[in-house]
């Protein structure tokens, strides 16, 4: 039994219109508010990009979704988180659950200091039992995830490399491909381009391309063109609040909001 | 560049008084002197010691002094140095510590580096801290009363004096060198490590064998080793606590002796420039040599020669 699937290979179950939502979200580190009751729907099978100024409380939405914001112990949360439309903070969720179904990908590209093959299979080896695992099972998924994310034909001959030796783009890539192989339903990206230069950050826009529609992508980036070219939707934050969430087309052309336009306009961030 | 700068550049170094220049030479003469010094200091040691030792090499059967276990330094007609029971009390109360210290020390150092904060952190490492101030001599106190005691009660040991008894003070000793280093070690793999594994649903004990261990396996290494190092060098509490019998031991319950040991119960008792006197130094040097071989290892490790 997985909690968290169940809508997407599914065919006599309709596609879940929401994969990630949020109601009345606040957030606090000690004493300070980050986040002021959020309340968003994002939905299931495309990109969502969420911009706003430096400290507006991207990240720690992010690090909600699958609750790893509770490594620090001064946070404190309150309102409703739903992932695939099961809130996640009911007391019987098994956050292990949780966090296969939700990859992240960091701003810095985080490989572990092991092989690459070694950080493909990292998530099938914590969760199943070393019996299950074939040597055969453990090939095909890496061929599997690298192939999905453009990296086999470069690295299939330097599987036993150091990933930390890797270039940052490969290392970025890498970092999507090793959460492939435990069937996530929804990846959540933190300006994963933001240490690349423009070809890697190309390349990993191409990914993202590449995955939609299997994947719900949401996506924290500083790089307003990159939120334009990338995002079908766009939520952006001020403050640790949502200001304005829609079609990327209609927040960039017609913003509703005043400080939307101001902030896309270039005039603070 | 302006016309000042061009200027500056320009202006002649007789600027700097004589005495400045001076002083900065004599500054750097002094650093210079520091750190050349404890090279110097190192090998001096050693060519001390082995001075004191070397007239005695050329008259000794080597294989005998080594391999055989007949340490009768002071008998009237006939005198012998095996040290090959000295070689195996060290090694064997070493080893035994180690199996202790070692799980022991780094389970510690995981402890408090992963699993425990605020209060609970500091108070844990000051308390280890203060394990590593506790004198030996103080240790062997601990091992001659409370020890002795203990094992002759509770254990099947026909004296309480024995290579069990070394090697637990030896690796109460230890532990400290092992926590504070292995703990450093852990605390220098990046946070970014342990947020990728507990994104991806590691827990924390996964998370500390899976990553961390791979990711610090030098330094944690590079602490084991200074372990050994410490528990090889320490005399007057396995001196005490050992039972300083020359002897093979067949089980942890029989009594042993070590080189260090040896040195130091042997030492007062000998006539400068005896034959006896020189043995005990070149016990010293092949100690010397144990230690230098575990350090260098150590320093191997920290600086990742032996990763892959
Ligand atoms: N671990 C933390 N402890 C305390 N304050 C934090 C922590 N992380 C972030 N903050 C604060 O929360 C606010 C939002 O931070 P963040 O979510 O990182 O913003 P963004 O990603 O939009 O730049 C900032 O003011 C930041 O200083
Ligand atoms: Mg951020």
């Amino acid at each position: 039994m997985t909690i968290f699937t169940g809508y997407s290979g599914d065919l006599s179950q309709p596609k879940l219109e929401y994969s990630l939502a949020t109601r009345g979200l606040s957030l606090w580190y000690d004493q300070f508010k980050a986040l002021d009751d959020i309340t968003i729907s994002v939905k299931t099978g495309i990109i969502t990009s969420l911009i706003g100024p430096s400290g507006c409380g991207k990240t720690t939405l992010l690090r909600c979704f699958n609750r790893i914001n509770e490594r620090y112990g001064n946070v404190t949360v309150k309102g409703e988180v739903t992932v695939m439309g099961r809130n996640i903070y009911d007391p019987d969720v098994s956050l292990i659950e949780l966090r296969k179904t939700v990859g992240m990908v960091f701003q810095r590209p985080n490989p572990l200091p092991i092989s690459v093959y070694e950080n493909v299979v990292f998530g099938l080896r914590l969760h199943s039992e070393s019996s299950a695992l074939k040597r055969s099972l453990l090939d095909a998924a890496v061929e599997k995830a690298l192939t999905e994310v453009g990296l086999w034909n470069d690295l299939k001959d330097h599987l036993d490399r150091k990933a930390t030796a890797l270039q940052l783009e490969q290392q970025q890539k890498l970092c999507v491909a090793r959460l492939l192989p435990l069937k996530p339903e929804i990846i959540l990206l933190d300006e994963p381009c933001s240490a690349l230069d423009v070809n890697g950050t190309r390349a990993i826009e191409e990914l993202m391309f590449s995955l939609k529609g299997r994947y719900t992508m949401l996506i924290v980036t500083h790089n307003m063109a990159q939120a334009r070219r990338v995002g079908d939707e766009c939520i952006f934050m001020l403050l640790g609040r949502v200001i304005e969430h829609g079609r990327t087309e209609d927040i960039f052309l017609n913003p509703r909001d005043p400080r939307t336009a101001e902030y896309i306009e270039g005039r603070y961030g | 560049m302006t016309a000042s700068q061009t200027d500056n550049l320009k202006r002649p170094r007789m600027a700097r008084s004589t005495a400045a220049i001076f002083g900065e030479r004599i500054i750097e003469l002094l650093i210079r002197l520091c750190g050349v010094s404890a090279i110097v200091f190192v090998f001096g040691i050693f060519l001390f010691v082995l001075r004191e030792g070397a007239p005695l090499i050329g008259k000794l059967d080597w294989t005998k002094v080594l391999f055989s276990q007949e340490w009768y330094p002071t008998s009237k007609g006939n005198v012998r140095y095996g040290v090959g029971a000295l070689i195996v009390g060290t090694l064997s109360v070493t080893g035994l510590a180690m199996l202790f210290a070692v799980p022991f020390g780094i389970g510690a150092a995981v402890f408090v580096s992963e699993f425990s904060t605020g209060k609970v952190k500091e108070t844990l490492k000051i308390v280890i801290e203060m394990l590593a101030a506790i004198p030996s001599i103080v240790w062997g106190f601990i091992g001659l009363s409370v020890m002795n005691r203990l094992i002759q009660e509770y254990l099947p040991a026909p004296v309480g004096l024995n290579l069990l008894n070394g090697a637990i003070l030896l690796a109460l000793m230890s532990v400290p060198i092992i926590v504070s280093i292995g703990e450093d070690a852990l605390k220098a793999v990046p946070d970014s490590y342990r947020e990728a594994a507990m994104a991806m649903g590691a827990t924390r004990w996964q998370t500390v064998y899976r990553v961390l261990f791979p990711a610090a396996r030098n330094g944690l290494l590079a602490a084991a080793l200074l372990g050994v190092g410490r528990a090889i060098g320490e005399t007057m509490a396995v001196l005490m606590a050992t039972g300083h019998a020359v002897n093979i031991p067949k089980s942890i319950f029989d009594p042993i002796r070590t080189l260090t040991a040896t040195i130091a119960a042997e030492l007062g008792e000998t006539a400068v420039g005896s034959d006896h006197y020189r043995m005990l130094f070149l016990i010293g040097v092949l100690l010397f040599s144990i230690t230098f071989v575990v350090n260098l290892l150590a320093d191997l490790a920290v600086r990742g020669v032996r990763k892959q």
